[in-house]
């Protein structure tokens, strides 16, 4: 069964194509992939990013369960609103996903994970949740639109209530607000300004015509995966997945090593993993030759082989760019060999992050 | 249903093939194919004068998406190719069987067009 967001004619009313990703009739673009990054990059762009799932982690014991489930460490968070990204491991260490925790207060926190993986996590929260005084609750009564840009948080103050423009004036990045019936983040997936959105179902639509009217640009899963990797950003599946540690994946500043005492799943393993130094890591790759990177693709290195997680087209940078894993001896720096199309290239190896705020920063 | 010009002709691999009279075809991909392709971010086109057979891969197009090997629809001579689009080849999006076209083959044999598909038949063949 193919699910559809609540902002489904929307897209068809504004041409897009509309491909199924995970279950979901999703646009792939409306027109142009590469005139929606740019858009975004330039100005402002808006993805339905409606299929993610938000779960309401609630009760007296909210915060010990998170403390066990995530390998970041909400004790951390302090201020009502603030958020921090994370992954959730199984006992193994490997990655069952990664996601953003808002806290509201001890008792009161909001996940938004991964549409792809949504009835794993679930099953494996709740099977977590045993002993914990909590509850976990879905909440698929909400759309949600991620609008970003330079442009963007100007063109949202224009559809908002003097009340919440007040809320969102000057919030610091990685912070969310409850003010009215939209809750508005400032996080997201591009490496630009901007805010993520949770709006009621009931008035989806209405936000999301009033931000095209705006003039923010409609944009569609393709740019939305060209603008996360020049922005070094992960995708769960392709840069991480189950049979992969965090420390593989570049997700190793999201483990809250201290306190000791924390015990979180996966711990020992990361612990151990650490110890021996010999898990891979995960790099950035850039050509400027002609060609694109692409997922899969052998990678050969003085230390071992490693493989392309995610490749693309930079449209900002007018040249490929990859995230990779390879052995952890490999610099920033030295140049390694990909095999594409049966031919060995080289390339040059970076730090995982290629463009933030339309800026080339390697 | 995407636009197949009736005055050209089509290989199944999705390239269009059009007769100049002179003996020389111009060929290009069809706009179903760049519909599949997405943006276009590269094209490496064939040398000039380079000697290709029927099928061979000759020619690669780079989209967004990823990279799609273009065969020589007929034998023969290429003697001029599309040096356009090193610079746009969004071209091959926006005008697919006009100014997008990749590169013309002077003919070895005009009976190998008799082998190629008629609109009608391109727009069969990409019916599922």
């Amino acid at each position: 069964m193919t699910n559809k967001t609540v902002l489904h004619a929307k897209h068809l009313a504004s041409g897009a194509k509309m491909v199924d990703f995970h279950g979901w009739e999703m646009p792939i673009n409306y027109g142009s992939q590469i005139e929606e990054h740019n858009a975004v990059r330039q100005n402002a762009g808006m993805f339905d990013v409606s299929h993610m799932t938000i779960v309401d982690v609630q009760g007296t014991d909210a915060k010990s369960f998170l403390r066990r489930l995530v390998i970041n460490d909400v004790e951390k968070l302090k201020v009502a609103g603030k958020a921090l990204y994370t992954g959730m491991l199984n006992e193994a260490g490997g990655v069952i996903d990664d996601l953003i925790i808002y806290f509201f207060s001890d008792t009161n926190y909001r996940l938004v994970v991964n549409s792809a993986t949504r009835e794993k996590d679930l099953a494996w929260m709740t099977k977590q949740s045993t002993g914990f005084d909590i509850t976990i609750t879905e909440r698929p009564e909400f759309g949600m639109i991620a609008v970003q840009g330079p442009q963007a948080k100007a063109k949202v103050a224009t559809l908002l209530t003097t009340e919440q423009n007040a809320a969102v004036e000057g919030m610091k990045p990685f912070f969310g607000v409850q003010v009215g019936e939209l809750f508005i983040a400032t996080t997201g997936y591009t490496g630009e300004d901007g805010y993520e959105v949770i709006v009621p179902d009931t008035a989806a639509e209405d936000f999301w015509q009033k931000l095209l009217d705006a003039g923010v640009a409609p944009c569609g899963l393709g740019a939305r995966d060209t603008l996360r990797l020049e922005a070094g950003m992960n995708l769960y599946g392709l840069d991480m997945d189950e049979t992969v540690s965090p420390i593989a994946a570049n997700m190793a500043w999201t483990i809250s090593w201290e306190p000791t005492e924390r015990d979180f799943i996966g711990r020992e393993v990361l612990t151990a993993q650490k110890a021996a130094g010999d898990q891979p890591k995960l790099v950035g790759l850039v050509m400027e030759a002609k060609g694109v990177l692409r997922s899969h693709q052998k990678v050969v290195t003085a230390f071992g082989e490693g493989e392309i997680t995610s490749g693309t087209f930079s449209p900002t940078l007018g040249h490929t760019v990859a995230l990779a894993r390879v052995p952890r001896s490999v610099k920033v720096g030295d140049i390694v060999e990909v095999e594409m199309r049966k031919k060995l290239v080289k390339v040059q190896v970076t730090k995982p992050s290629f463009v933030r705020n339309g800026k080339k920063v390697f | 249903m995407s636009n197949i010009p009736s005055e050209l002709k089509y290989a199944t691999s999705h390239e269009w093939v059009r007769n100049e009279g002179d003996g020389t075809v111009t060929v290009g991909i069809t706009e179903h194919a760049q519909d599949l392709l997405g943006d276009m971010v590269f094209v490496e086109l064939p040398d000039v004068d380079d000697e290709v057979s029927t099928g061979d891969d000759i020619c690669v197009a780079e989209s967004v998406k990823a990279a799609s090997d273009i065969y020589a629809p007929v034998s023969g001579k290429v003697v001029e190719v599309n040096e356009d689009l090193e610079d746009s080849p969004e071209l091959v999006n926006s005008d697919a069987f006009g100014d997008g076209w990749l590169f013309k083959i002077k003919l070895e044999d005009a009976r190998e067009l008799d082998d190629l598909l008629d609109a009608e038949g391109y727009a069969n063949s990409i019916e599922e």
